[in-house]
């Protein structure tokens, strides 16, 4: 069996693109820890235990123990004949994490974190979340492991939210809503960050992407690049080589992280973030921070932001929730200035049709955040040789969002 | 690096044997005018040092009197320039009551640090509180700032112990700020008793003046606090005055003024009698 921390023991050569982050938590300038005094001591010790997690083969072996037979792991690369017959180009293959127990990516960095919890003897987990995907993992850890679990979601997200919401109270979470600014996601985050300055002895903040103060940014990539590496073996099974182009969707950019980071050092593999145009780069509403935003420092960390020219920061605006945060993980700005990853966007419209078509010639209803993703496959397969492969991270399944598609589609399904 | 203004008004404070009232408000809260009006009157009321916010839209250590007091600040259309230009008008009737400007870092970092520590100083500003540069970021602002004359006030917590006191203190001049609690601010109870050993600690570890802050609300409560410490931090208890003093519509009302400069009185007979 395959452990984690065979793979990310892989040396790297040092300056390599994959070496991030350095011993301050920088990937180039961004990253960092710019917290405040009184979350500074509990990011140190969280840095040192999850040093010392990595080096345990016990911490390991529970973690893939639980990939296997919690999550369901590993997720199948599966071969979209008919989407690649209807595109007529390059080779698709998606990437199943939307077939993970709980129903994307999350879960993958939540048993990482919950266990390092465990082992830091924490007794309280909190958590912030944007679509309800991060906090359904979560409150889903929590009640495996028997920890109390307070989930901060902003109240707008609440309302558009509302199977996630119940799902999480099913799960034994508490759901709290943040009314402060437009009561989105990066609202819930500042008021995760409030509870956890407030209870510092006995609460782990499990921060559902991969940005935040170091560790947070390396910590939660190296739970999420399971998805890559397995995708690297499963690829060299299916077809003897690298693909040659990875695609998948950034909000806060975990799921993207994930499937890159063991790749970044490929240099045949083209890799492509692609970010939510929402209404349009030319409007305000959209939230492609590495497309339309400019370096700043919030959240723990420095990364490109949405931000105006006074340095405050914009609410982001995305048809997918899980998409809709205004600044982006710092690994990924790095890798935006290095040129090594291509950011592209896609706008909701985009997203929509590519939802539908998904649904109809594989019979695959997928989550709104990576159907952006497959709205750029669709425009850039046909352009490429059918002996060319493509891989899409399919991070997240539809099942939350039939109620959002529905309304934009003209079908009111609450009544 | 050069005496400062925070130097001069804490030594005098030591010199009457009292703490030093250090009053916080957010600049353009409910709207400019008003704000700096508020800030015109609070050395008369008793106000030794003052903190002005610098509003950002996300401070994520601040409790709900100051979210909302931000969020006023920036309907209202405050920007970096104009706190600024605040400080600047208030210099030509004032040269010698200390003034911080307090606040996150990006809006900082978005108007460039070199310009920005430049343009403060030149404004009349005397150190900087930014909450979310520990030390470990110190060659971001912290070092540009005190080679530009500022002081750079660095927070100390209950969760600041051991080595990294030191480290805490060690670019730090002005004063040192103590935050009580562990929280957000204006919140928590007070216990005055573990804030006089934690003040004590610091001391052991430096010269500076320490000031107490987060939770300050009463005259009992800065009497009770000054007895120990050089200086008493109130912010939350200020801000909510202002609120509470608001018209049906949000705006600032004749009363405006008076309830915040009110409070500052009762505050300062209250810190005036902390070392009696």
């Amino acid at each position: 069996m395959t452990t984690p921390s065979q793979d990310s023991n892989t040396p790297v050569a040092p300056n390599s693109l994959a070496a991030g982050p350095d011993d301050r938590g920088f990937f180039g300038i961004y990253g960092g820890q710019f917290v405040s005094e009184t979350l500074m001591p509990l990011i140190l010790d969280l840095n040192d235990a999850y040093e010392e997690a990595k080096k345990d083969p016990a911490f390991h072996d529970e973690l893939a123990y639980l990939h296997k037979h919690y999550v369901g792991r590993e997720s199948p690369l599966y071969f979209a004949e008919r989407l690649t017959e209807e595109l007529g180009g390059a080779k698709i293959y998606f990437k199943r994490d939307e077939l993970n127990h709980t129903g994307s990516h999350k879960i993958n960095n939540c048993l990482g974190q919950i266990l390092l919890a465990k082992r830091m003897g924490k007794t309280r987990i909190i958590a912030e979340t944007g679509a309800g995907q991060h906090g359904v993992a979560t409150a889903t850890v929590c009640a495996r492991f028997g920890f109390p679990c307070e989930v901060y979601m902003g109240a707008t997200d609440v309302e558009r939210q509302a199977p996630n919401v119940f799902r999480m109270k099913l799960l034994g979470g508490n759901v709290n809503p943040v009314t402060a600014g437009a009561g989105t996601l990066k609202d819930a985050m500042n008021e995760a960050l409030r509870d956890w300055v407030t209870n510092v002895d006995n609460t782990y903040y499990i921060i559902g992407t991969a940005a935040g103060p170091h560790p947070y940014p390396a910590m939660v990539r190296d739970f999420q690049s399971i998805i890559g590496r397995e995708v690297k073996s499963q690829m060299m099974e299916a077809e003897g080589r690298l693909p040659d182009m990875l695609v998948a969707c950034l909000g806060g950019g975990s799921n993207a992280i994930g499937l890159f980071h063991p790749f970044l050092e490929d240099e045949s593999v083209k890799i492509i973030g692609v970010e939510a145009a929402g209404k349009g780069l030319d409007t305000e509403e959209h939230c492609a921070s590495l497309n339309a935003g400019k370096p700043g420092v919030l959240h723990g960390n420095r990364t490109y932001l949405l931000q105006d020219d006074d340095g405050q920061i914009l609410e982001g605006h995305s048809i997918s929730a899980g998409l809709d945060y205004p600044g982006i993980g710092p690994e990924h700005s790095y890798l935006r200035d290095s040129g090594r990853v291509e950011y592209v966007s896609a706008g909701d419209q985009e997203a929509l049709e590519a939802f539908q078509l998904l649904c109809r010639t594989e019979g695959i209803i997928p989550a709104l955040e990576p159907s952006h993703a497959l709205a750029h496959v669709m425009k850039i397969a046909p352009s490429m040789d059918n002996d060319q492969i493509i891989v899409m991270n399919l991070c997240g399944r539809g099942d939350k969002d039939v109620f959002t598609v529905g309304g934009h589609l003209g079908v009111n399904l609450t009544e | 690096m050069e005496t400062t203004r925070i130097d001069t008004r804490f030594a005098a404070c030591k010199a009457q044997n009292r703490p030093a009232l250090v009053t916080f408000i957010t600049a353009g809260d409910p709207d400019l005018d008003t704000s700096l009006a508020i800030l015109k009157a609070m050395p008369k009321a008793g106000a030794d040092v003052i903190e002005l916010g610098m509003p950002f839209s996300d401070p994520m250590a601040e409790g709900v009197p100051i979210q909302l007091a931000t969020q006023r600040a920036l309907a209202a259309g405050q920007t970096m320039q104009k706190t600024l230009d605040m400080v600047r008008t208030f210099r030509q009737d004032d040269d010698e009551t200390p003034l911080i400007l307090m606040g996150y870092y990006n809006p900082i970092y978005s108007w460039g640090v070199d310009a920005f520590v430049k343009e403060a100083k030149e404004a009349g500003v005397d150190g900087l509180i930014v909450v979310d540069l520990p030390p470990e970021h110190d060659d971001e602002l912290c070092l540009p700032a005190r080679d530009q004359g500022l002081n750079f006030i660095r927070l100390a917590t209950p969760t600041t112990k051991g080595k990294r006191l030191d480290q805490v203190l060690k670019n730090t001049s002005g004063f040192v700020y103590y935050v009580s609690v562990t929280g957000v601010t204006g919140s928590g109870a007070l216990d005055a008793d573990a804030v006089a050993d934690a003040v004590s600690t610091i001391k052991d570890h430096t010269d500076l003046p320490v000031a107490v802050g987060f939770g300050v609300k009463t005259p009992e409560q800065a009497k009770a606090i000054g007895k120990n410490a050089d200086g008493v931090v109130v912010g939350s208890v200020l801000v909510n005055a202002i609120l509470d003093s608001l018209d049906e519509e949000g705006k600032a009302s004749d009363g405006t003024i008076t309830a915040v400069t009110s409070i500052i009185e009762g505050l300062a007979e209250g810190a005036k009698a902390a070392k009696a």
